[in-house]
């Protein structure tokens, strides 16, 4: 039988791979901005399967908050992606060190 | 009108009239400067007359806090009102010398400039004042102590053009820190081992602390507070060594020097002292230290009395020399006696130097005794006024010096048959004192108001030289508004003493709030004089005669100046110790001025250059300008960077999570 | 047994293709991988009983974000080549901290006691959807309506962050203007007299 466990190293595994995702990638931004979206997919995992074995819809509801939040994050991301290749020509991470001290 | 609107209504009075004058003084007019600042005064005159009604005959008496400034922990300091005899009775003799002194400054400041100014110091003053003698904890008394002597540098400094005016204030000021050194320090102590600045608490916590000693020492803890409170008490009301600054304080226009330097400010050290009696009587040591303090400035500050020319300095020094009787009572633990002295004190030494502020203004604001002189009959009610200041000073029945200064006697007198240390020599200086104060007092009387009139030969001078019309000018009475001050200081300068004697004695106007040593309550019991009997034993006392003779010493050498002369020739070695003021203002400026400066510059240069700003300041600013040049290398721009560094962060969460899940 | 099945199939589909999301060369393939991840995790939602939510996130993310980001993706001229430059320098570090994760995380996972209630104990009377919208419409209506301001939030950023300004170097054409002209505006005949200046707005204004 499928427990929880399964849903949670699921997760888990989902999650690591995407913080590989963000260290492996340092010429892509967009490859960066889709690690986040799997990131913020593998911590819904958890919600959902705590709120299917907990019986409690608030985790469901927290999901869908979630989802909601990272729309809009992912229209402002790639807004400012845009506004970054118009201005640099380039959506290479390296060229943005504009934040160096 | 009851309660605390009263004591507000005379608090605030004077505060809002001095404001709304600073402020907009010079916009309103001398007028309604003078007015509206005498009528702020009134209204806490005669609320004050009230109070005292209210407390000495019905015994309302009333210690409460009016408004929370700050809590620490579990102290609360706050603004409050102790109300009690003690109070009641120095608020009547603040306001009614300061009334007398708004009214007079009208007439002795008339074409001055910065007339509304001055009003608004002297109210401000009043108010500073009426806070002091108001507060119940150490705190509010240690605002109005400052307060006062804020104001006091600002008056002697008033003519700020003026050289002198500003060594003196400035010396006035520095002195007084000292004291306040002092002060600070001792209100420390009692917060440190009473835990608490209202004066009921650290009353009642003394007992506890009787015994106990200052860490690290062998001192008796209240013993040592009271010799550091004594200390601000020496800066304010002038003993020796902090003295100096007082004669120097006569740069000051005189209704200030009436007002702050002769009836109020200076009493502060003698309020304070009686307010807090009961600590004082824990220690015989203090009161041994206050009573030889009190002598030598009774004695020996009064010999300089006598050779002083300015008119100002001669009642400067007479002043020093009743504050040095006040301290002698205090330091017999007559503190009662101490107050009834500080109250005709302010009333007759108020007179004397507004009679003699009333001589300047006649005499064109000259000040040397050299040029005055046959004044009386062009001054008739200066002269009689100041003579009765002068009576009363000396101490001749029945004016109310002579009731006050017997009873300092006859507690020096009981504290001696007492065996308390210094008692003996507190008998013999203010004994001699009396004959002193007589020789000064009347030289001056003489001086100024018999003889030669010499301002006659001045102005002669003056003539062929530059202004004719000068000469022309006789001294003519001061106007309504200086001698009606005068007039009403003359009055209870005569009477206030033998009113007041019983109660004061007994203690019963001060009943409650200030508590005489116990061999000064027997000491009075077994005597308990009336004012008539006391003026008909005078006759057969020594106190008496020993005046007399001052005063006939006086008028000797003022009918044969030879013998005067020959006289100072004769003890010139003293005479020159005398006129150098026994070398203080040198000792302070020749040898304790170097001193304090190689101090500072050797803190100047060790502790502020070296240590705060090479060390501290430049010091850490450099160190994190050098780790921080470090640090930005992990700051490169690049977003995957961040990334890493907050992924390592995660990680370190996330250790300590699994740890506290094993945990 | 069907399930146990289902679920080991799904996760393997998942994990394959999200790895594929951050290897690959091409960025359009990427996407198309995390589309493929997406609509995974959606049947794996489907089986945890949240219908709702695996239909939302299909068409929410797939529908709408997924296709966003392929827009951008092709829209921006990339190249591809160059793009996984440096991939293989940082692998040891991404292994070494992929792995202090998922250990960390796997330790947390066991080092607890495991949930062992079942599935089926959700109310099977009322649809998930239904239950999920009651709760939000009363419960949750405040957070309902900060969510929705963040998504209009999102919209005039995006907008506002992309908007070309129409400056007055941009040159485009007034249709009306074009359509109304007619030859004489267009053609001004002047006799031109020898050595003489002529201005050209005079003819212009006639």
């Amino acid at each position: 039988m499928i427990g929880i466990n399964h849903y949670l190293t699921l997760a888990a595994i989902l999650f690591t791979i995407s913080i590989m995702g963000l260290l492996l990638n340092r010429k892509n931004i967009i490859i960066i901005l889709m690690s986040i979206e799997l990131m913020l997919l593998a911590v819904n995992f958890n919600f959902i399967a705590f709120s299917s074995f907990l019986n409690d819809s608030a985790g469901q509801i927290f999901v869908f908050f979630t989802l909601t939040v990272a729309a809009a994050e992912a229209a402002v991301g790639l807004a400012i992606l845009i506004l970054l290749f118009r201005n640099l020509r380039s959506i290479n991470v390296k060229d943005m060190d504009k934040l160096k001290g | 009108m009851t309660g605390i609107s009263i004591y507000l209504t005379i608090i605030l009075a004077p505060l809002i009239t001095s404001i709304t004058t600073g402020i907009f003084g010079v916009k309103l007019g001398k007028t309604f400067s003078h007015s509206f600042t005498i009528l702020g005064v009134l209204i806490a005159t005669i609320c004050s007359y009230i109070v005292l009604y209210q407390v000495q005959i019905e015994h309302h008496v009333y210690n409460g806090a009016l408004y929370t400034w700050l809590t620490v922990g579990t102290q609360t300091i706050s603004v409050g009102i102790l109300i009690d005899t003690l109070t009641s009775i120095m608020l009547v003799v603040v306001t009614s010398v300061s009334l007398m002194v708004h009214i007079y400054t009208i007439g002795y400041m008339a074409h001055e400039e910065g007339y509304e100014r001055f009003f608004s110091y002297i109210s401000l003053f009043t108010f500073m004042m009426i806070m002091l003698v108001t507060s119940n904890n150490f705190v509010q008394l240690f605002f109005g102590w400052e307060g006062v002597g804020l104001v006091s540098y600002l008056l002697i400094g008033f003519y700020y053009k003026k050289e002198s005016a500003i060594f003196a204030n400035l010396k006035a000021f520095l002195i007084n820190r000292i004291g306040d050194l002092g002060f600070l320090l001792g209100i420390a102590l009692v917060f440190m081992y009473c835990g608490s600045l209202y004066y009921t608490d650290v009353f009642a916590k003394l007992h506890t602390i009787r015994f106990d000693i200052l860490f690290g020492t062998n001192w008796n803890i209240i013993t040592v507070m009271c010799i550091l409170l004594f200390i601000g008490a020496m800066g304010k009301s002038a003993q020796f060594p902090l003295h100096v600054w007082l004669p120097d304080s006569m740069e000051g226009p005189t209704p200030i020097s009436a007002l702050i330097h002769a009836a109020t400010m200076v009493t502060a050290g003698i309020f304070m002292v009686a307010r807090l009696s009961p600590m004082y009587n824990l220690s015989e040591t203090a009161l041994s230290v206050i009573i030889y303090a009190g002598g030598i400035n009774c004695f020996f500050l009064g010999i300089l009395g006598i050779i002083q020319n300015d008119i100002k300095r001669v009642v400067a020094y007479s002043t020093l020399s009743q504050l040095g009787y006040m301290t002698v009572a205090l330091g017999c633990g007559a503190y009662s006696v101490a107050i009834f002295h500080l109250m005709t004190h302010a009333f007759f030494k108020g007179l004397l130097f507004l009679a003699a502020g009333s001589v300047i203004v006649a005499m064109h604001h000259e000040q040397d005794m050299r040029k005055m002189g046959g004044l009386a009959k062009y001054m008739p009610v200066t002269y009689i006024t100041m003579l009765i200041g002068s009576l009363a000073v000396v101490g001749i029945p029945p004016f109310a010096g002579f009731f006050s200064k017997d009873m300092i006697l006859s507690s020096a007198v009981i504290a001696y048959h007492n065996h308390i240390p210094g008692a003996s020599f507190a008998v013999f200086t203010t004994y001699a004192s009396i004959f002193i104060t007589a020789l000064y007092s009347f030289r001056l009387l003489f001086m100024t108001f018999h003889g030669k009139e010499r301002f006659l030969d001045e102005s002669h001078h003056h003539n062929h030289e530059d202004n004719k019309h000068h000469a022309s000018h006789k001294p003519r009475e001061s106007p309504f508004v200086i001698t009606l001050p005068l007039v009403l200081m003359a009055i209870p300068s005569i009477i206030v003493g033998g009113l007041c004697l019983i109660g004061f004695v007994t203690g019963k106007f001060v009943f409650g709030s200030v508590f005489n040593v116990s061999w000064i309550v027997n000491g009075f019991k077994e005597e308990a004089p009336s004012a008539i009997e006391m003026i008909k034993e005078s006759v057969i006392h020594l106190p008496l005669y020993i005046g007399l003779s001052g005063l006939l010493v006086a008028y000797i050498f003022y009918k044969n100046p030879n013998i005067s002369n020959k006289f100072v020739q004769s003890i010139k070695p003293i005479y020159n110790i005398l006129d150098k003021k026994y070398y203080m203002d040198d000792l302070y400026i020749k040898v304790l001025m170097p001193c304090g400066r190689i101090l500072g510059k050797f803190l100047w240069n060790i502790g502020d250059i070296f240590i705060i700003d090479g060390l501290l300041v430049n010091g850490s600013a450099n160190l994190i300008n050098r780790y921080s040049k470090i640090l930005r290398k992990i700051q490169n721009g690049f977003i995957n960077s961040y990334a890493i560094f907050m992924i390592f962060g995660v990680i370190i969460m996330l250790t300590f999570c699994t740890n506290l899940i094993f945990g | 047994m069907i399930t146990n099945l289902l679920f080991y199939i799904f996760a393997t589909i998942l994990i394959s293709s999200a790895i594929c999301v951050i290897v690959v060369k091409n960025p359009v393939h990427s996407v198309l991988y995390l589309v493929l991840t997406f609509v995974t995790s959606s049947c794996l939602w489907m089986m945890l009983k949240a219908e709702f939510l695996s239909l939302a996130l299909i068409v929410i993310y797939v529908g709408a974000v997924m296709v966003l980001f392929l827009f951008v993706v092709m829209m921006l001229d990339i190249d591809s080549e160059n793009i996984k430059e440096g991939f293989f320098a940082n692998l040891p570090l991404a292994i070494t901290v992929g792995v202090i994760v998922l250990g960390e995380i796997i330790i947390a996972l066991y080092g607890r006691p495991i949930i062992t209630e079942n599935i089926n104990n959700i109310n099977q009377n009322i649809s998930n959807a239904n239950q999920l919208g009651f709760e939000l419409y009363t419960h949750y209506s405040y957070p309902v309506e900060l969510a929705s301001i963040i998504l209009l939030l999102g919209l005039v950023i995006a907008v506002a962050l992309t908007l070309q300004k129409t400056d007055k170097k941009a040159k485009y054409q007034n249709i009306n203007k074009q359509v109304m002209v007619n030859s004489k505006d267009r053609l001004v005949l002047l006799d031109i007299k020898n050595n003489t200046a002529v201005d050209i707005n005079d003819g212009a204004n006639k």
